[in-house]
């Protein structure tokens, strides 16, 4: 048990040293704009007084490194800064400090919520899915089935997200009105209506993660139907499909639990594109409107937050697949 | 939720079909053994199967037989069974005319051929020929702003087409069919050039530490962990944000710039491969041989660890074509990829897609959109079948 933990640990300490370093990297690739923020912000017009004053306010005069650990120390407790497009409004509204109104971490919460219910509608969808898949077709390799689902799996998987969309949005909501092709999402909304709403961009994003996650089953089960064991237990006169679940599923699982989890990791990026298309209020759109924008610290802390989630379960299918493996976690 | 319920309620019924179809085949054919042994859960699945077919089947017959106005529900049916059909037949009959025509080497590699990469193969030849006479086959420019916008796909007058146009025009008056033959030449060409270049740096990067090894391998390699932490796509946007300030500022093209930074960003993956399968190569002994000979670096990597590493490189190449042209066509798609008024398949999409709406009430206007994203998906599509069977072919599977 103590080995576990120390590994987990090990583990951790090596993920937080690659959040850090990739915070390194995202601050210098931002202070990488010509001239600096002020200048790109306030556009060439402006005066050099009011570069200058812009440049006082965000503290744009002190020193780099000075610049990159107050903000590395505010992410830390999660305080991302005040949005530039919302820099103004704040104002008016009576002071940032105060209300905390226009902060980017004021932007971030309810989205970030509705991110992971995306995710998690996603993923509880498309794992049990693609599991059954992958074992029928590993039960019932090279029929009519199998290469039926071989290719609609690399149709799917091949295609951009947003064809899938645009043909789930046509399907589905416009030729069949069934579900709305527009997720508003608000606070008050019941957890069915809010499933309802969701429901069509966590299908488009399940058939993109599902092929991948089948064909992985499929290929860790068939790797494992060459074993002696598995030929003692046919000869044994157990069914085939006795065989794969009983026999063969639970030493194919490592490899099967870090695809889900990578795949998991590919929802991140994935969700950008659909969010973009569904007008999903998550973090996706926002990191795009942002981007769109040059609106700087939105940039900065939605790419630290997806790096740290890639980044974590990245992590955990490491963890994972040595936790599942006697051999890795009992090191010579 | 009463389709749901239906759709259920078929599918239970296939249970008791299939067990009376499994009885029937053994009375048949007098207890034949692949009857005798099937499983329930199989007979099922042919009966589903079946009934899948039909109901496709019947659709079809619906949809050829139905009046076509004012709304033509069947649209959409009927277009996707046609030109599924019309590729299915393209690709059996280039099979067979490469199993009789040209050398002996490519009538056998036809023979072996599954009909899927006989496809992909088809797809790939039409849009490298597309994409190269673009000019040529194109009716209108790709920036030619025409008298007449919002011209209805179809070419059918009654509904707001024009037979000139026979892909329609957008909201500002360009032929789509032009544009549409122009972002094959613009996005697969940008795709290529961006894929040739990952493949200069990672791949020269990635001999070059698998050679020389030491401290150069070891900064590589830990900076290529650190990009590869990085979601590609957010990493590119990221980087986007601050190239498109650049290329204000410099009156360059940002198209330039994506190019550069897609390719940085992939090479890491290519680096990965690179490195691995030169670190197998520089053990060997004709390795040590040529280095005995004294020969310089440049001659180890590109006569003696090249060539031996084409074919998991060639591979590669065809699935980092996929994911870079993916990329282009989502960063195009989001508004940060190539610059308009280029013709390009993503900023097609993203421009027309509102008319998928419309499909209801008139499914031809809906029809622009899905086209040019189909573009996208027909040859990633193709790709991914040639590569699949090259990976079959290579590795030797056969269960």
């Amino acid at each position: 048990m103590g080995s576990i933990l120390r590994i987990i640990a090990q583990r951790l300490a090596l993920g937080l040293l690659t959040l850090l370093i990739v915070s390194i990297v995202i601050f210098v690739s931002v202070n990488a704009l010509p001239g600096d923020f002020a200048q790109a912000i306030l556009g060439q017009g402006a005066t050099p007084e009011a570069v200058e004053a812009f440049r006082e306010d965000l503290g744009l005069n002190r020193p780099f490194l000075e610049r990159y650990f107050t903000w590395l120390w505010d992410a830390v407790r999660l305080d991302f800064g005040t949005a530039f497009s919302q820099a103004q409004f704040a104002e008016f509204a009576g002071g940032a400090a105060g209300t905390g109104l226009g902060t980017v971490a004021e932007m971030l919460g309810p989205r970030f919520s509705n991110t992971m219910f995306l995710a998690g509608v996603t993923a509880v969808i498309a794992v049990p899915l693609s599991l059954m898949i992958g074992v029928l077709a590993a039960l019932f390799r090279n029929s009519i089935f199998d290469r039926a689902a071989n290719i609609t799996t690399l149709t799917s998987i091949s295609s951009p997200e947003f064809f899938l969309a645009y043909v789930l949005i046509l399907l589905l909501a416009v030729m069949n009105p069934l579900l709305p092709s527009l997720s508003v999402i608000n606070n008050d909304m019941s957890f069915s209506e809010a499933l309802k709403v969701t429901l069509l961009p966590a299908l488009t994003l399940t058939l993109v993660v599902t092929a991948h996650m089948m064909r992985m089953t499929r290929a860790a089960i068939i790797n494992l139907l060459a074993s002696p064991y598995i030929e003692m237990a046919r000869l044994k006169g157990v069914s085939p499909m006795r065989v794969i679940v009983k026999h063969a599923l639970p030493n194919a699982l490592a490899p099967i639990i870090n695809v889900i989890a990578l795949n998991l990791a590919y929802l991140i990026t994935g969700v950008v594109v659909i969010e973009v298309v569904f007008v999903y209020p998550g973090i996706g759109q926002l990191f795009v409107d942002a981007v769109k924008n040059r609106d700087i610290p939105v940039v900065q802390a939605c790419c630290l937050i997806f790096a740290a989630a890639y980044i974590l379960l990245n992590l955990t299918a490491d963890i994972m697949s040595i936790i599942s493996n006697p051999r890795l976690r009992h090191p010579k | 939720m009463n389709t749901f319920l239906t759709l259920l309620i078929a599918v239970a019924v296939c249970v008791p079909l299939g067990w009376v179809f499994r009885a029937g085949m053994q009375s048949v054919t007098s207890n034949a053994q692949k009857w005798r042994d099937m499983p329930l859960s199989v007979a099922w699945g042919y009966v589903l199967g079946a009934g899948i077919l039909a109901w496709l089947a019947y659709t079809y017959y619906l949809a050829v037989t139905a009046e076509r106005t004012p709304v033509d529900t069947y649209f959409f049916f009927r277009n996707a069974v046609h030109g599924f059909v019309i590729f299915a037949v393209a690709a059996w009959a280039f099979r067979l005319l490469g199993r009789h025509v040209g050398t002996e080497g490519t009538k056998k590699l036809f023979r072996s051929m599954p009909v899927t990469a006989s496809f992909g193969i088809l797809v790939i030849l039409l849009y490298a020929i597309v994409s190269i006479f673009a000019g040529a086959i194109a009716p209108f420019g790709q920036e030619e702003v025409l008298a007449n916008a919002n011209v209805v796909p179809g070419g059918n007058p009654a509904v707001g087409g024009d037979p000139a146009y026979p892909l329609g025009t957008d909201q500002i008056g360009r032929d789509i069919l032009s544009r549409l033959i122009y972002g094959a030449q613009n996005t697969v060409g940008i795709a290529f050039v961006t894929t040739l270049l990952a493949f200069f740096i990672g791949g020269s990067l990635g001999f070059l530490a698998a050679t020389l090894q030491g401290t150069l391998d070891q900064v590589i390699s830990r900076g290529v962990d650190v990009l590869m932490a990085i979601p590609a796509l957010i990493f590119a946007l990221l980087l986007m944000t601050i190239a498109t300030v650049w290329a204000n500022e410099l009156g360059v093209n940002r198209t330039y710039f994506m190019v550069v930074i897609i390719a940085v960003i992939d090479s890491t993956r290519v680096f990965r491969l690179a490195r691995a399968v030169g670190l197998n190569i520089v053990v060997m002994d004709y390795i040590e041989a040529a280095k005995l000979r004294g020969e310089g670096l440049g001659y180890l990597i590109f006569k003696e660890i090249l060539p031996n590493a084409t074919a998991p490189l060639l591979a590669e190449f065809g699935l980092r074509f996929c994911f870079v042209f993916l990329t282009i066509a989502s960063l195009s798609f989001l508004g940060v990829g190539i610059q308009p008024p280029l013709a390009d398949w993503g900023t097609m999409v993203k421009d027309l897609a509102q008319f998928i709406n419309f499909a209801a009430f008139a499914p031809q206007v809906a029809s622009a959109p899905l086209l040019a994203a189909g573009a996208i998906a027909l040859l990633t599509v193709a790709v991914n079948f040639v590569v699949d069977w090259m990976l079959h072919k290579s590795s030797g599977l056969k269960e």
